[in-house]
This record gives C-alpha cells, sequence and structure tokens, in this order.
C-alpha cells in the first residue's frame, strides 16, 4: 500500500472511532497518525515539540508540551493497524509542562482485525499546575480479533490534574488489559474513568492504581462495565491514601446479562488520619424497570436493553 | 369498550390481591380509580400493562376487543397501551430529549417533544439536555413521565398517582395535562387516592379489596369514598351491600 492510499485507510478508520479526519491534514492542531509502524503524518504547532521513531513492531514516540501552553485545539492522535494480521506497539512519553493546559484525543481503529494485538505504553508526567486530559475512544471490527493492552504509569506535579477517559464500547473488544498507576502530588487531581462494552467472548480487565502521595491530592476511579454473550470483566482497583488530608473515591458498576461474569476487587490502603478514601461496587444485571418503562413506550426487550447499556457507557 | 376487564384474579405469594374484578374503560373517557393503599389499584395497573411477567390466573383482560392477558408490554405498547409509573425510573447518560424522542418511535405519536415538555411546566431550554436521572427531584420525573405519555398519544394511558408528591398549586397543571391529552383522543385511567383528581373524570371506579366494589358518576363514588374509605369501616372486608343501597350503582 503507498503512502497516500495508507493514509486514506487510517483516516477513513479514524473516522469510524469518532475523529474527524479532516484536522489531521490541518496546519493548526497538532496531530500524530501512525498506521502499524509507520508515522504517515507528525503535525507540531508552537509550544508542542514531537519526535517519533519507527521500530521494528510499532512507533516511539516523544511529545512534549512546553510550560504555560494553553491549546484551544486538542491534539489528535490517531493509531491503528488496516490489515487483519498485525502487532502494534507505541511506547510514549508526555513531558507536560509546568502551568500547560492541554487535552489529547487518542482515536485507536482497528476495523477489519482478526489477530491483531495493540499495546500502549505510555510515561506521563504533568508538570506543576498543569493540566492534561487524555481520552481514548477505539473502534475494533465485528470480529473482535484485537488484544488492547494500554500501560500508563503517570506522575502530576504539584496543583496539576491528569483526567484519563478511556472508551471501548463500539465493535467487539476482543481482550482488553487496561493498567494505569499514578502518583499524586500535593493538591494534584488524578481522575480514571473507563467504560467499556464486552461481548460474546470478550474479556475485560481493568487495573487502576492511584497513590495520594501529595497533601491534599485526590483521585477518583470511574469504571462502568457492561459484559454481555460469554463475556467477562474483571476490574480491580486501588487507592493509597498517603498524605494529610488526601481525597479518593473508587466507583465500580458492572452490569452483566446473559451467560457473562464479572469480578470486582477494589483495594484502600490509608496511612494518614486525616485522608479519607472510599468506594462503591454493584454487580447486577440490567435494571428491570427501566427496560419495562422503554417497552411501555413501544421498545422491544433487546432495543430497550440497548437503550439502557448505552446509556450506562455514554 | 376499549378496555374490558373481565372477573380477572390474582394471587401472588399465596395472598389474594385481585379478586373476581371487572372493570370497562370506554375510548374517549378519563375514568378514575379510586381505593386507600393496599387495596390493589398499583398491581391492577401492572397487572394490565403485564409488568414482571404478571398475568391473571383468571379472567380476561381485553382492550379493543382483543385479549391481552398473556401479550407482552411492547406488543400492549404497540396496540396503544402505556403506563406512567407513580415512581419512573431513572436513567443515567439518557437525556430528557432522548427520552422523549424514543416515545415518538412507534404509534400515534406527536413528536413535538418541545411543546409537551413546556405543557408539563419544564421549559425546554432548561430540561431538554438533562439527563433523566437521579438528579431530577421525583416531581419533576414524574412530569417528564406524563410529557412521554402525551408525546407517545396512546389510545389508553394508565396513570398511576401522577399527582402523587406534586402540591396543590401544580394539580392543576396536572390535570390540564391530562385533560389535553384526553382531547387528543387518548382515554385515561387515572389511579388515585385524591378526590380532587379523581373529580376530572367522567367516570369513577371504587376498590375494595381486590375488588371494583362500585363504578359511576365520579361525584357519588368520591362522596362514598370520603365517608367510608378514607377511615376503613370494614378493611379487607368489602361491605357491598353497603355501596350498593347508598350509592345505587352497579357492582
Amino acid at each position: 500500500m503507498n503512502y497516500s492510499s495508507e493514509f486514506e485507510a487510517i483516516a477513513q478508520a479514524y473516522e469510524l472511532s469518532g475523529g474527524d479526519a479532516n484536522l489531521l491534514e490541518s496546519d493548526a492542531v497538532a496531530s500524530l497518525v501512525v498506521s502499524g509502524n509507520k508515522v504517515l503524518g507528525c503535525n507540531e504547532i508552537p509550544g508542542v515539540h514531537m519526535r517519533s521513531q519507527e521500530t521494528e513492531r510499532g512507533v516511539r514516540v516523544w511529545l512534549k508540551v512546553d510550560a504555560g501552553t494553553t491549546l484551544e485545539q486538542p491534539i489528535h492522535l490517531c493509531f491503528g493497524v488496516i490489515p487483519q494480521e498485525g502487532f502494534q506497539e507505541i511506547i510514549s512519553e508526555y513531558d507536560i509542562g509546568d502551568g500547560a493546559q492541554v487535552e489529547f484525543l487518542s482515536h485507536c481503529s482497528f476495523p477489519n482485525a482478526i489477530d491483531v494485538t495493540h499495546v500502549m505504553e505510555a510515561n506521563v508526567r504533568v508538570g506543576t499546575a498543569a493540566s492534561m486530559t487524555y481520552s481514548e475512544t477505539h473502534y475494533h471490527g465485528p470480529q473482535g480479533g484485537v488484544i488492547t493492552r494500554p500501560k500508563t504509569r503517570a506522575t502530576v506535579g504539584p496543583g496539576g490534574r491528569f483526567l484519563s477517559h478511556f472508551k471501548m464500547i463500539e465493535g467487539k473488544v476482543g481482550e482488553l488489559d487496561i493498567d494505569f498507576e499514578t502518583e499524586l502530588g500535593p493538591k494534584a487531581v488524578g481522575e480514571f474513568t473507563t467504560k467499556a462494552h464486552g461481548k460474546a467472548d470478550d474479556t475485560v480487565k481493568v487495573r487502576e492504581i492511584l497513590y495520594l502521595r501529595g497533601e491534599e491530592a485526590r483521585g477518583l476511579t470511574k469504571t462502568n462495565v457492561v459484559v454481555t454473550g460469554r463475556a467477562h470483566s474483571d476490574v480491580y482497583t486501588e487507592m493509597h491514601g498517603l498524605a494529610p488530608h488526601t481525597r479518593g473515591h473508587m466507583d465500580c458498576t458492572e452490569v452483566v446479562g446473559d451467560r457473562a461474569t464479572a469480578k470486582n476487587v477494589p483495594v484502600v490502603l490509608v496511612t494518614e488520619r486525616t485522608a479519607k478514601v472510599t468506594h462503591e461496587a454493584a454487580i447486577g444485571s440490567v435494571d428491570h424497570k427501566q427496560v419495562e418503562t422503554l417497552m411501555a413506550r413501544g421498545l422491544s426487550e433487546d432495543e430497550a436493553v440497548d437503550v439502557v447499556v448505552e446509556g450506562l457507557l455514554r | 369498550m376499549l378496555l374490558n376487564v373481565q372477573d380477572v384474579s390474582l394471587t401472588l405469594d399465596d395472598q389474594s390481591i385481585l379478586d373476581g374484578l371487572n372493570l370497562q374503560v370506554a375510548e374517549g373517557d378519563i375514568h378514575s380509580i379510586l381505593g386507600i393503599n393496599g387495596v390493589g389499584k398499583s398491581t391492577l395497573a401492572a397487572l394490565l400493562m403485564g409488568l414482571g411477567g404478571l398475568r391473571p390466573d383468571r379472567g380476561r383482560i381485553l382492550f379493543a376487543g382483543e385479549d391481552i392477558a398473556t401479550a407482552s408490554i411492547t406488543e400492549r405498547a404497540r396496540r396503544g397501551l402505556t403506563l406512567a409509573w407513580q415512581s419512573p425510573a431513572s436513567f443515567q447518560g439518557l437525556t430528557v430529549r432522548d427520552y422523549l424522542t424514543l416515545s415518538v418511535s412507534h404509534g400515534n405519536a406527536n413528536g413535538n417533544i418541545e411543546q409537551n415538555l413546556r405543557m408539563v411546566g419544564l421549559s425546554p431550554g432548561q430540561y431538554l439536555d438533562r439527563f433523566v436521572d437521579d438528579r431530577l427531584s421525583g416531581g419533576e420525573r414524574r412530569r417528564i413521565e406524563l410529557a412521554a405519555v402525551v408525546t407517545m398519544r396512546p389510545r389508553l394511558a394508565i396513570l398511576d398517582e401522577p399527582d402523587s408528591g406534586i402540591d396543590f398549586l401544580s394539580l392543576d397543571e396536572i390535570t390540564g395535562v391530562i385533560r389535553h391529552m384526553n382531547l387528543q383522543g387518548t382515554a385515561v385511567l387515572l389511579i388515585t387516592h385524591r378526590e380532587e383528581m379523581a373529580l376530572m373524570a367522567n367516570r369513577a371506579s371504587l376498590m375494595c379489596a381486590g375488588m371494583v366494589i362500585a363504578s359511576g358518576e365520579p361525584r357519588e363514588v368520591t362522596a362514598y369514598f370520603r365517608e367510608h374509605c378514607d377511615e376503613c369501616k370494614h378493611p379487607n372486608m368489602p361491605d357491598l351491600n353497603g355501596v350498593a343501597d347508598e350509592l345505587q350503582l352497579g357492582i
């Protein structure tokens, strides 16, 4: 496949996952486009520096945002594998300078996957009073032959904010294995939101750990997983209240249908008497009253369940 | 007759909940059902809609001439029957706009959701993009439920205590919505234990111990209710002779 047809294919895949492909060619928007182990596009803008290196199995990326930079538009990241089979390993370093305010929209698309492995390893440093929001959406084709392993290790400086939103609700998940750990400094905020819908024989595994190391640090994990068919979900969240006046909360809702199974393990560790960490966990089926309400408006039972599940994962 | 409930009985956990109940609602009626708590009003509503897989042990539920006693909730709704719950469900991630739009999908719907929302006293600008979740008050949620029923424009709407938790000032708005619904061609089965609500109907029935013990003019039925049922004088043992003598109505 030549460059332009490959770019076109990955741009189409990008749109399947909800992105706007026009932005990938805009000079005004910072963007990075990776197909397999090829970097098809890399656009820097003032205050945003990117370097990439193709490796045998994927790409290494270094991304630095200068201190004090405030971006009006998100940085767009597009990762994908177009063939039915492949391996893509993205190893990245994100360095968000002090006081910078930046948002990332990452779209990962594997529309034809039958046997694709997608590994993301990110090291993130969010500087003092800086803010980074990272939203990642996946689109997998109907075969769901994708193994996805996003792994993030982040540190957030004093007064900084790191918000991560991960969404995988379109197409078939395949095998998802999320592994996030974040260390929060004084008055820093860390928030992980994860939404996934496992179907058929999919597996959804989530492991999220937040260390509230600095005084008055605040952390939140919010995990919504729906599993139907014979899918299985396994959610492990851990929050450490290690400094005075830290606050943390973990909220996990897993909805199971058909013969699906779900497991949730919240772990709280507090070593400081003024710290407070709470958790809520619920595993249950789709609420019957919600379904009946929608059926009383004329929806079939399957349509009603879909509406309830889509709402939960929105 | 739009709804014709014939000799329906229902037993749950060895307890008789409905016992040979008969009820008729004509096309174009607003028909109120009065009764104290625990006489089976809400169970009747659930049975008519087929909620929770409820099916009568005995008797028939005819809707527009067809027996719907074993039909699914969806089939009943698509034939033109719906229910507004006394405590409506909340929906995470579903906006008021989404929720009302869902009611447009089937049947003889009135798709002007903004107008329908205004009719129940809620401003579209403030509410259309809000989620139908636990952040809404019970009163707001009930109003949205009414707006959904107005939007659906069914042949028969069962309203289970739409006045519950609504103050007297708002009562006029609620009765206005019910009248509007009725003018649009929807018959209403109005379950209530509030006399002023029951009086807006053109026909009323009184329930006691799982039976309809009288049907007739709302003024007479509510007067009997006030006199004999507000403080029940014969718990779980309806005074069939007494009510017949006083009201001279059919039992």
